[in-house]
């Protein structure tokens, strides 16, 4: 009898620990993000200060506007390493056209983003190249082409109205901030509300299963890749705008690390079939919190980023699946 | 005579996927002849042995960083950290060089082995996507860098009579000791792909790793030592750099991880695993260095398409790669 109490137990014990890595796994990074804005709000001095936390978001939101894109790709078993180079092309293409109006100039930017989104879909879908290397190629020479459009320079731009963009605000919020604050809730409609949204998580899941159902694969992908292109490019414009400049040959760097890691932390698998958005936004602003913190207390770049580097050791170990 | 026959019927048997074999295995191996021999007659100073020199020499430390990569992406996996570790390396080795030859080629070996290794434990034995991992050793190794560099401030300088300048410096016939490191590294890792049990395991994980484990492949252990071979070749080409520039740069090797993972794959080793060629790794190092150098000496030519060519480059193999394997 003791025995049958101490397996019962046993069993129970397991169960609640299979209950709490269930939890942790899904609102990990919530909990991370309440307790590192309670420690900042405790121990950092100026940080619940209006000025603090639009800066904060500022410098995430290009981020955020990406990583919505990788989540997306991420979620169809994809990856793609080319959104740094399609924000460099956006930024190489701005000045070519802001003599005939900021307008024109960005959606000629957007319009390179989907036509190099589109692009990479393509590979993946029709010509059924691995995402990692399709998109490996636009990111070796979507950045050299975006050098060479702009000949290697940096320009300095001076439309007030496209600049408007990068500094400008509405009641209070910035506008880089309002759009990808809009960009995340439609990105959630489109998981969450729309046939497009459950074919890519479907596809995701089982890609032969997804196809003997007779779903759109290939339509489905180019679309996902699409979308990611103008995701970048969206974020290409604003980061610009906020420089004042574009800068073909800084623009963007290293941004598909950030984004993929934003993505990952917020609960998204790498292996495809989930789609968190809400996870995606808490991700990023965990991953700026971190920064932020680690800033402001005066840790050396080298430090933070090996604490960087353990957190999404922690992050992809908690929500790894068992085999 | 016989042999001949066999060949001629296997021929006659599978004509066209032969041929598609031999195109995908020496595609690159074929673009490689090509490219030398229209750069030799158009450019002039493309053939001069001063040139080939610089090719080779260029050549031979992406040479030794993608020979790991080639057995990381072999087993299906794939290594981010490359770039950093290389830089790492050189930092260490620079450092390093104060207290001798030895341990300026070892301290670089152990740390950035011991980083490798971390990466295959936590990949084999936690199941975590190779791809994180290595993307957080990444952020980890140029984190430790910046720390042992006063946060990039400071770069170390190796004694120009040390020892261990020779190893970067020295030449055999004008030919720089790293090329023949990198020739000796790339022979030794085509026999123990091929010729070990090893290398059998690293094709079977690769290959199908459910069956591997089924069929007592030790699948784990042959990952961790994949990536821990694959982090110490990667601080073994960071510390020839260092002996070569006389110092331990800190900027160096940032994407370096993504040429590295481009010339495996244009060298015919697919990412999925299960497939690859040490020398195919070595022509498509060439390959890619061939075009910079072209590109170089078609002096008017900006230098940003030396990245544009790649990609494109890089976009048609992969494109007839799939194409042929259809």
């Amino acid at each position: 009898m003791t025995q049958e109490t101490t397996q019962a137990a046993t069993r129970t014990a397991a169960s609640t620990t299979a209950a709490r890595t269930r939890w942790l796994q899904d609102n990990g990074v919530y909990v991370a993000v309440a307790v590192l804005l309670l420690f900042n709000a405790l121990f950092t001095a100026n940080f619940l200060t209006l000025g603090n936390f639009t800066t904060q978001l500022v410098q995430a939101a290009p981020v955020l506007i990406v990583a919505l894109g990788m989540a997306l790709v991420i979620g169809t078993e994809g990856v793609d390493l080319s959104v740094g180079a399609v924000m460099a092309l956006a930024a190489a293409v701005i000045p070519l056209y802001l003599g005939a109006g900021p307008l024109v100039a960005i959606m000629m930017a957007l319009v390179v983003g989907v036509l190099a989104g589109a692009f990479n879909g393509f590979l993946v879908a029709r010509v059924g190249i691995q995402p990692i290397v399709a998109t490996l190629a636009l990111l070796v020479g979507g950045r050299g082409l975006a050098l060479v459009i702009a000949d290697g320079q940096l320009v300095q731009l001076h439309d007030e109205t496209f600049l408007e963009l990068g500094t400008g605000d509405v009641a209070g919020i910035p506008i880089s901030v309002l759009i990808a604050g809009l960009l995340a809730l439609v990105v959630a409609g489109l998981t969450n509300r729309t046939t497009f949204g459950r074919q890519l998580v479907a596809i995701g899941g089982n890609r032969k299963a997804a196809t003997l159902a007779g779903l759109p694969v290939n339509r489905v992908l180019i679309g996902v890749y699409a979308i990611t292109g103008v995701l970048a490019a969206i974020a290409g414009v604003l980061a610009t705008s906020r420089l004042a400049a574009s800068d073909p040959a800084d623009m963007g760097l290293l941004m598909e690390l950030s984004a993929i890691t934003a993505v990952v932390v917020g609960g998204t698998p790498l292996t495809g079939g989930k789609v968190r958005v809400l996870g995606t936004v808490f991700g990023v602003v965990l991953m700026q919190l971190v920064r932020a913190t680690l800033i402001k207390h005066n840790l050396p770049d080298s430090i933070a980023q090996m604490i960087q580097a353990a957190i999404i050791i922690a992050a992809v170990y908690v929500a790894r699946e068992r085999r | 005579m016989t042999v001949s026959e066999t060949s001629r019927r296997h021929r006659a048997v599978l004509p066209k996927a032969a041929r598609t074999k031999v195109l995908q295995r020496q595609g690159a191996a074929v673009a490689l002849v090509l490219m030398v021999a229209v750069s030799w007659l158009v450019f002039p100073r493309f053939g001069s042995l001063d040139n080939l020199r610089d090719l080779a020499l260029q050549g031979s430390f992406l040479v030794v960083i993608a020979i790991g990569m080639t057995f990381v992406i072999i087993t299906g996996g794939i290594d981010l950290s490359v770039g950093s570790l290389y830089a790492l390396g050189g930092v260490l080795a620079a450092w390093g060089s104060q207290y001798g030859f030895l341990a300026a080629l070892a301290l670089p070996l152990a740390v950035c082995g011991l980083i490798g290794l971390i990466n295959g434990l936590l990949i084999a034995r936690t199941n975590m996507a190779p791809f994180i991992v290595t993307l957080a050793s990444l952020l980890f190794a140029r984190g430790l860098l910046l720390a042992i560099t006063d946060e990039g401030a400071n770069t170390y300088q190796i004694p120009a009579d040390s020892a261990f300048v020779e190893l970067g410096r020295g030449t055999v016939f004008g030919f720089g000791y790293p090329i023949f490191v990198a020739a000796v590294l790339a022979v030794l890792g085509g026999m123990v792909l091929n010729r070990t049990n090893f290398g059998q395991n690293v094709f079977a994980t690769g290959g199908a790793e459910q069956s591997a484990v089924l069929l007592g492949v030790p699948v784990a252990k042959t990952k961790v030592l994949v990536y821990t071979m694959s982090g110490t070749l990667a601080g073994l080409a960071g510390a020839l750099t260092a002996a070569y520039l006389q110092s331990g740069v800190t900027v160096i090797g940032v994407g370096l991880e993504l040429d590295a993972i481009a010339v495996v794959v244009i060298g015919g080793t697919l990412l999925t695993g299960g497939m690859g060629t040490i020398l195919g790794t070595v022509i498509g190092v060439g390959l890619i260095k061939v075009i910079q150098n072209v590109i170089n000496q078609i002096g008017t030519l900006d230098s940003n398409y030396q990245s544009v060519v790649s990609g494109v480059f890089l976009l048609i193999v992969v494109v007839l790669q799939r194409i042929l394997r259809r």
